[in-house]
């Protein structure tokens, strides 16, 4: 037995676990990205997913917005707090509007609306469909000549992509309008300079790139989770685990790409 | 069928609720142009256009009276901007624009006073009288210049 163990040295085994794991990672991302395309090519064919995408938007969009009001609102709010104790220092409250806008639309919006879709609904899609797999439902599907990745993964990652955007529209519009009670009506800023500084110094641009880092996050937690689900070991530990990983991922890689997206296109 | 029925338009709802806050940030907080821009656009040239761009504040008396639509470099040394004034604005002929600051630190803006000419500037005419941004710099430096002689 001895005689078949290859010894190896320490410097060997490190560089092989490196190795090894560097090549697991790209054969994921890989994986990952080829069943996310191969799911979205099927969406212009037959049969037509359009009840399921309506059953996976309201699961995923409108199950979300509870928490989506109740974090927008609050982020406001501690912003107006701590940007109105700041700028008083410089005797400039009037760019309080300015300051809690910017910050919402061009960064808390995206990337804390991320944050709480991943929790709230990217944790579900990859436990209800690491449980599919489970209990062979995907190959029950497969059985009855309908193709899981166009039944089950398609409306999914469609309806994440379409349902951040608007999450986060709505977290920004409720971030403001909590900033505006919270600056105006409980600390006592022009109510006009709040409006009109916020309105002044927030151009188009700024909208713009809440609005692409917010669909490109949607893509990011629609094509994780439904690929941590898919490929989800089917034992009860392995769904546990991938649902795991899946937050931890699509939340780490929305930061990621949330900084090179503000660095290079933004 | 019934429970599908609400969901549908519960979805419906949502995802109107969603596209309103989209309009909301876009046409009052984002300021979208686009759809039929109104006012008229005024030229005016200026030897030192300091700072002001595209998007910057028209004033006048202090109240917003249009928007820079273009700053330009012509015949490589004075900038040429293009001014869009709301139309219930009616400027005269012999009226005077001159670059300003808001506050100490704040953004650039141009001021338009008014002349005493009772005809008005046409759409697509030129603002003669311009006066350019005060550089404090320069400022100082020709006040210690002419100090020393």
């Amino acid at each position: 037995m001895s005689e078949l163990t290859i010894k190896q040295s320490g410097p060997a085994i490190f560089l092989g676990r490196l190795g090894r794991s560097t090549l697991r990672g790209c054969e994921q991302l890989g994986d990952a990205t080829m069943l996310g395309f191969h799911a979205l090519s099927l969406i212009f064919s037959k049969p037509w997913q359009g009840k399921h995408f309506v059953l996976q938007l309201y699961a995923l969009g409108v199950g979300s917005l509870a928490i989506i009001v109740i974090t927008g609102a609050f982020t406001g709010m501690v912003l107006a707090l701590q940007g109105y104790y700041t700028l008083a220092k410089f005797g400039s409250e009037s760019l309080l509007g300015a300051g809690v806008g910017m910050s919402i639309i061009r960064e808390l919006g995206p990337v804390l609306g991320a944050f709480m879709i991943i929790g709230r609904a990217g944790s579900s899609i990859t436990a209800e469909i690491g449980i599919m797999r489970v209990t062979e439902q995907t190959d029950a599907l497969e059985m009855m000549a309908v193709n899981p990745k166009q039944r089950i993964l398609l409306p999914r990652i469609v309806a994440v992509i379409l349902a951040v955007p608007l999450l986060v529209a709505i977290f920004d519009v409720v971030g403001i309008g909590t900033g505006y009670i919270v600056g105006v009506e409980l600390l006592g800023v022009n109510p006009g300079a709040y409006m009109a500084e916020l309105v002044a110094k927030i151009s188009m641009h700024d909208m713009y790139g809440g609005w692409v880092k917010s669909v490109v996050f949607g893509f990011l937690i629609g094509i994780i989770c439904t690929y941590m689900g898919y490929r989800a070991v089917p034992t009860t530990e392995g769904v546990a685990q991938a649902t795991t990983q899946a937050v931890v991922i699509s939340s780490v890689c929305v930061l990621i790409i949330d900084y090179i997206l503000t660095s290079f296109f933004l | 069928m019934q429970a599908y029925r609400r969901i549908e338009m519960t979805v419906g709802a949502f995802v109107i609720v969603g596209l309103l806050a989209i309009t909301w940030l876009a046409v009052k907080v984002g300021q979208v142009g686009g759809l039929g821009e109104s006012g008229y656009s005024l030229v005016a040239n200026f030897d030192d256009a300091g700072g002001v761009r595209k998007g910057s504040d028209i004033m006048m008396a202090g109240v917003v009276i249009g928007r820079i639509d273009s700053v330009k470099l012509t015949d490589n040394d004075h900038a040429t901007m293009l001014l869009r004034i709301n139309n219930d604005v009616k400027i005269t002929e012999d009226a005077f624009a001159s670059v300003r600051t808001k506050g100490i630190i704040g953004d650039r803006y141009i001021r338009i006073t008014q002349g005493m000419e009772e005809e008005i500037l046409e759409a697509g005419s030129e603002i003669e009288e311009t006066e350019s941004a005060i550089n404090i710099e320069d400022l100082i430096s020709k006040y210690i210049f002419s100090g020393k002689e």
